[in-house]
């Protein structure tokens, strides 16, 4: 290409666009980035309110908290005055830091997920009577959406739940049940599982109600032998086994997921 | 573009593709669906409950509580409750001990309060009946004619700053803290919310009291009490003004205490009330006796207080599946309908709600939507429909909602929804954050001003599936309104026919506030109330629920 082509001043010749025959760069996994739509390029959306007034300083107090999360070229892609002295940001910026894929560990439920004839094989292997399960939703919380969604005939996803299958008695509780009558229900019922959904999670009260729910399992004698299991939209296997819950299940799980936790967990026990 | 004014009546007619249904099996549907609320209405005349009991309490200005935060009115009620003498009512020995003492309401409370004084040695009255029985009724009058100031006070408002333009914006804010609250609502005010409903604390349906106070600690939503409506009211009035649009505040007369809310609601100036029949038995399992009774008192004072109530058979679609369960919805709209018309209140106070709930990844989901927007849009003219978004179908994909909500917005737009539940595109995950409100906003303030005439434009094919399947869950809604109506309310309730739940009739929380009426009961705020809706022809002179949609209405 001649030294005075146009495409000079636009950039990488033709040749280097073309890649010469080169396929896309391998990722890294010692030190990945955020994906854009260039390797590496570390590129962020941020979305957020502050509470100053709308104008260029507000922008400018938007893209100065980038900075100190060290983000690099944070641009201001929208701005909108909310009001009383609120302003709205839309921010893109580069993130420069990386992880290390190969060093990420994450605790995962230690069981094989199986459908309803599989949980239910499963358990003739297993059992020899059926397995009884204490579902609530405790403290305050009013949402039964997602117990129900586990627990109930109809199910959730296409899936029957846990009702449906002849290897389990199920009673459901229902919503704001104490933490307190859970544990006198679970004593009554000889529960072999007990679930607890969590979908109220203002200033966490759901994590501070878990945590209660065990604190107090411990101190009744009802901890050991009993398999407890919390789901919410803001939980995770993590979060429940950091509260110290057996296992936990978060946004979009379905019947079939808890129950093949369930029949393994308790089989593994005995 | 008829607009939602419960200053005015509203002439029915509304922007929506016309549906022709079949006019006599709506009105047998209408005709089934009174049966249903005469029997409840009959069973309910002759009842009373504590909440109703301290209601009357709260007319007679009794406010405020003890130092140990137990409101002053439960503490007379349960002293005459625990004795065993509430069957004649509180009125009767509250007024003879006010005539016997010399003392205010409200200081009379309070030396009930302190132990000084028991209620119910003065239950027997003897010579002072007559005095007694004026003095009772001044008292009542003077609680319904603040209702009746802040109605008139709306309406003035109303007149200044209009009453908005159909569907109605409405956004909740549920910080707990009511102070944020308010910020969150002025905010939304700003970026066009018409309707603010503070979120109440998820623990608060099951207590049997309401709370006293500003409060600054909640959980998914902020205390309703008298302060916080007051502290709100007085914030939207100001950013109203100065936006020049009424802003209408929104509560819940539900649960426990739901006649001392709508109480409480109408003399703070709330503009709506959640006030459903049956969502308490249904989804909080408390005792379908009193709700059917506390239901009944709450409306008749909203009814006075020119309030707009939303039904809540919306949430039947939470748990029951959309498609299946939509005649269900159908059929307790009518019955809400035919309750709330007993206790006064008129086509432009009937939010009936419902809601868009049908699986959004499924084909053709959006013609299952217009169907049931039109059918219910279509049965009931002029009422302010309360229309809900897509909840159950929300997820942590926040940008998928944001569509799913955008496309309820088009469908309330397009079928003249009356108010329009903002879905947020968080939903799943948080309570509202001060953005994700404005996110929600801006795309209603787009849709809303798109699709403005799209309704009038559009006809419905005659022969096509939205017709077709609008007419087959008008069918099966009559199908189950005939079974409700040949077993009765209750019987249905216990046999799980609405939202897939079962409940039994002395099931439930708060049946121990539940009495039958003694030989002598009185309440002397039930037959003035009953005298000024029918003052205000908001029913008939004998005292009865007015035809609907026949002209009879004021």
């Amino acid at each position: 290409m001649s030294k005075h082509s146009p495409l000079e001043h636009r950039g990488p010749s033709l040749v280097a666009l073309r890649g010469a025959g080169k396929g896309p760069r391998p990722v890294d996994l010692h030190a990945v980035r955020a994906y854009g739509d260039t390797l590496d390029d570390g590129q962020m959306m941020l979305s957020f309110a502050l509470p100053v007034p709308f104008g260029d300083e507000a922008k400018e107090a938007g893209r100065e908290l980038c900075r100190k999360m060290g983000l690099l070229e944070p641009q201001v892609y929208h701005a909108h005055d909310l009001g009383e002295g609120f302003t709205y940001l839309t921010i893109y910026a580069r993130c420069p830091l990386s992880i290390d894929f190969t060093k990420i560990s994450v605790p995962k439920l230690d069981a094989q997920r199986l459908d309803k004839a599989g949980v239910e094989a499963f358990w003739a292997e297993h059992f020899t009577r059926k397995i009884r399960i204490l579902g609530a939703c405790t403290g305050d919380d009013a949402h039964t959406v997602g117990i129900d969604a586990i627990l109930n005939i109809k199910g959730y996803h296409g899936e029957k739940g846990l009702e449906a299958y002849k290897c389990f008695e199920v009673t459901n509780l229902g919503a704001q049940v104490s933490n307190d009558a859970l544990l006198l229900a679970a004593r009554e019922f000889e529960a072999d599982a007990i679930l607890v959904s969590q979908v109220v999670t203002q200033k966490d009260c759901h994590r501070s109600n878990l945590a209660a729910l065990i604190d107090l399992a411990e101190a009744e004698g009802l901890r050991a032998g009993i398999a407890y299991v919390c789901g919410g939209p803001r939980l995770s296997h993590a979060i429940a086994l950091e509260l110290g819950f057996d296992a936990g299940f978060g946004a979009g799980t379905t019947p079939t997921e808890v129950a093949s936790y369930v029949v393994q967990a308790l089989a593994r026990e005995r | 573009m008829s607009v939602v004014c419960t200053a005015f009546p509203v002439a029915p007619g509304f922007d929506c593709p016309s549906l022709a249904l079949d006019a006599a099996q709506v009105a047998r549907g209408r005709a089934l669906a009174r049966q249903i609320a005469q029997e409840v209405q009959t069973f309910t005349e002759i009842r009373s409950t504590v909440a109703i009991e301290r209601t009357v309490l709260r007319l007679f200005g009794v406010e405020g509580a003890t130092d140990g935060e137990v409101p002053l009115v439960n503490v007379c009620v349960d002293q005459v409750h625990l004795a065993g003498r509430l069957q004649d009512g509180i009125a009767r020995p509250f007024c003879a001990a006010l005539l016997g003492t010399g003392l205010q309401p409200t200081e009379l409370a309070q030396e009930i309060a302190a132990g000084r004084l028991d209620l119910a040695s003065f239950a027997q009255s003897g010579p002072t009946e007559h005095n007694m029985l004026q003095l009772g009724k001044k008292l009542a009058d003077i609680g319904l004619d603040r209702i009746a100031a802040q109605r008139r006070q709306r309406d003035a408002f109303q007149a200044r700053l209009g009453c908005g333009v159909q569907p109605l914006r409405y956004v909740i804010v549920a910080s707990g803290n009511i102070y944020e609250d308010v910020v969150q609502a002025r905010v939304a005010a700003r970026q066009g919310a018409d309707i603010i409903a503070v979120i109440r604390s998820t623990g608060q349906s099951l207590l049997d009291y309401v709370p006293e106070g500003a409060t600054t600690e909640g959980f998914g939503g902020t205390f309703a009490t008298q302060d916080n409506f007051r502290l709100m009211r007085a914030a939207l009035d100001e950013v109203g003004d100065e936006l020049g649009r009424y802003i209408r505040l929104c509560n819940y007369a539900s649960g426990l205490c739901m006649p001392e809310i709508a109480c409480m609601g109408a003399f703070e100036r709330l503009d709506m009330m959640l006030n459903d029949a049956l969502y308490g038995i249904l989804f909080r399992d408390i005792n379908m006796q009193r709700t059917l009774c506390d239901q009944r008192v709450s409306r008749r004072l909203s009814a006075l207080a020119g309030l707009v109530i939303n039904t809540g058979e919306d949430n039947y679609l939470t748990t029951a599946d959309a498609i299946e369960a939509a005649h269900t919805v159908v059929a307790s709209t009518l019955i809400n309908e035919a309750l709330a018309r007993a206790a006064g209140l008129q086509t432009n106070q009937l939010g009936l709600g419902h809601a868009m709930e049908v699986n959004p990844l499924i084909d053709n989901s959006l013609s299952y939507e217009l169907a049931q927007a039109i059918l219910v849009r279509t049965l009931f003219p002029g009422a302010p429909l309360k229309f809900m978004p897509p909840t159950k179908h929300m997820t942590g994909n926040v940008m998928r909602g944001h569509v799913q909500d955008a496309l309820f917005n088009l469908v309330g737009v397009l079928t003249g929804q009356g108010i329009q539940l903002l879905g947020m595109a968080t939903e799943a995950m948080h309570t509202p954050h001060m953005h994700d409100r404005y996110w929600a906003l801006e795309s209603a303030n787009l849709i809303f001003g798109g699709g403005r005439a799209l309704g009038s434009e559009l006809q419905l094919r005659p022969d096509g599936a939205i017709a077709e399947r609008a007419k087959a869950t008008l069918d099966h809604a009559l199908v189950l309104l005939e079974e409700i109506a040949a077993e009765g309310l209750m019987t249905a309730l216990q046999r799980g026919h609405f939202a897939d739940i079962k409940r039994a009739p002395d099931g439930g929380r708060g049946q121990d506030g539940v009495f039958e009426r003694g030989e002598n009961y009185w309440d002397p705020s039930e037959a003035l109330l009953t005298g000024r809706l029918i003052a205000a022809g908001q029913l008939r002179a004998d005292g009865c629920a007015h035809e609907p949609y026949a002209g009879g209405e004021a």
